[in-house]
């Protein structure tokens, strides 16, 4: 199954790194979920997590957007930036 | 005579306390340099998220946005000079502050009002000796920048940007600062950050490729207001990481010089003591020996 390179950006270093089966992030319009092959899209991010599923299993990263943050998807490559980024933790096997 | 070898001696001492310090000050630097380093290197991925996302924007949409345009309803220019807080570090605030001095006078000469705006106690003190005014100021931490301060002054000249021109508005705004380009050579630069031209990262779509359809939520306008401050922020914290990564090296390469010099003053002064020493003995041996050629003689 195809899948999407994510990156998890905050300010000052890159937080998280990896393929992911969906991630679903809360968008300024309302909560969204991308897929391998979403159209290219830009998105205000609002407070709140955005979830991870990653590829290998070990189960859903979790990362907590505090202050305003985007999420870009373009070419099965996601980014998702904000300044203060809180936590990110698999709820399983932590990678 | 016994008076020039004891100022001798105390210009030898006081000259290796400054070498210790010069010393200190040099291994200070070096090691915060791989530090300062490490933070440009950091903070890269979201600088290059933030121009890819910008670029993604400009080359998809055409969407105009007040930071993307020329104003012309004032010719007022803000310039920030980005300084470091302390000296030490040979010519670095010197030629900061001259490259900007240099730039301030163009813009004069073109007409513009200039608002300077200043990032490090000594370009905050440069100014003020001198009676000019600074519009704003920050001095925390030149060589080792936070994001925060970053922020603060983006917010705060992106705010002199779109005020209004009877309210001190400027209608560009230049950076001064200096590049990081090896340990030996750093270059002071003027960018011109507003209103923001965006040149790098743009993907280039090869012939015959129909560009992908970018969606925009809530809308382009709403993405583009709260992009362009980011962008601009991490462009000027990008500055500040690379100004710090130049301001670390000058520093240690001048507190070496400034090692290899005491270490000059120092043998000099030795050998000026033991001449002045030996002349002392000399004189000493003559007196005796003419003391007691006059008692012989007598």
């Amino acid at each position: 199954m195809a899948h999407m390179n994510v990156d998890v950006v905050s300010a000052d270093r890159k937080i998280w790194s990896g393929e992911a089966r969906l991630v679903s992030a809360p968008s300024a319009g309302g909560s969204i979920g991308l897929l391998a092959g979403h159209s290219p899209l830009l998105a205000v991010l609002s407070p709140g997590d955005v979830r991870i599923t990653p590829v290998d299993g070990g189960g859903v990263v979790t990362a907590t957007i505090v202050a305003d943050g985007f999420i870009s998807m373009d070419d099965n490559q996601v980014t998702i930036v904000a300044d203060t980024i809180d936590v990110v933790h698999a709820d399983a096997a932590s990678r | 005579m016994a008076g020039s070898q004891r100022v001798y001696k105390q210009r030898i001492k006081s000259t290796q306390s400054l070498k210790k310090m010069f010393r200190a000050q040099e291994l200070i630097a070096a090691s915060r340099i791989g530090k300062a380093r490490n933070l440009t290197t950091a903070a890269s991925p979201y600088s290059d998220a933030i121009t890819r996302a910008v670029s993604a924007v400009a080359t998809h949409s055409n969407a105009s946005h007040p930071l993307l345009t020329q104003r012309t309803d004032t010719n007022r220019v803000a310039v920030l000079v980005i300084a470091s807080d302390r000296g030490m570090a040979g010519a670095y605030s010197a030629s900061i502050i001259r490259a900007a001095e240099r730039h301030v006078e163009q813009l004069v000469s073109e007409g513009k009002e200039v608002d300077v705006y200043a990032s490090g106690r000594r370009a905050i003190s440069y100014f003020r000796f001198r009676g000019r005014e600074v519009a704003g100021s920050w001095a925390e931490g030149s060589d080792a920048p936070q994001s925060r301060t970053a922020g603060e002054i983006a917010d705060t000249l992106v705010g002199a940007f779109r005020a209004e021109a009877s309210e001190g508005g400027v209608a560009e705004l230049h950076l001064v600062y200096t590049q990081f380009v090896n340990m030996v050579t750093q270059r002071a630069r003027v960018v011109r950050l507003l209103p923001l031209e965006i040149v790098d990262g743009v993907s280039e779509t090869t012939e015959g490729e129909i560009p992908p359809l970018y969606d925009f939520e809530p809308s382009v306008e709403d993405v583009l207001d709260s992009l362009l401050p980011k962008y601009v922020r991490s462009r000027i914290f990008s500055c500040m990481l690379e100004a710090a990564a130049s301001e670390l090296a000058a520093r240690q390469r001048a507190m070496h010089t400034a090692v290899d010099n005491a270490e000059d003053l120092i043998r000099n002064y030795t050998r000026l003591a033991n001449q002045a020493r030996q002349a002392d003995i000399t004189q000493e041996i003559s007196e005796i020996v003419s003391g007691a050629d006059a008692l012989a003689s007598a």
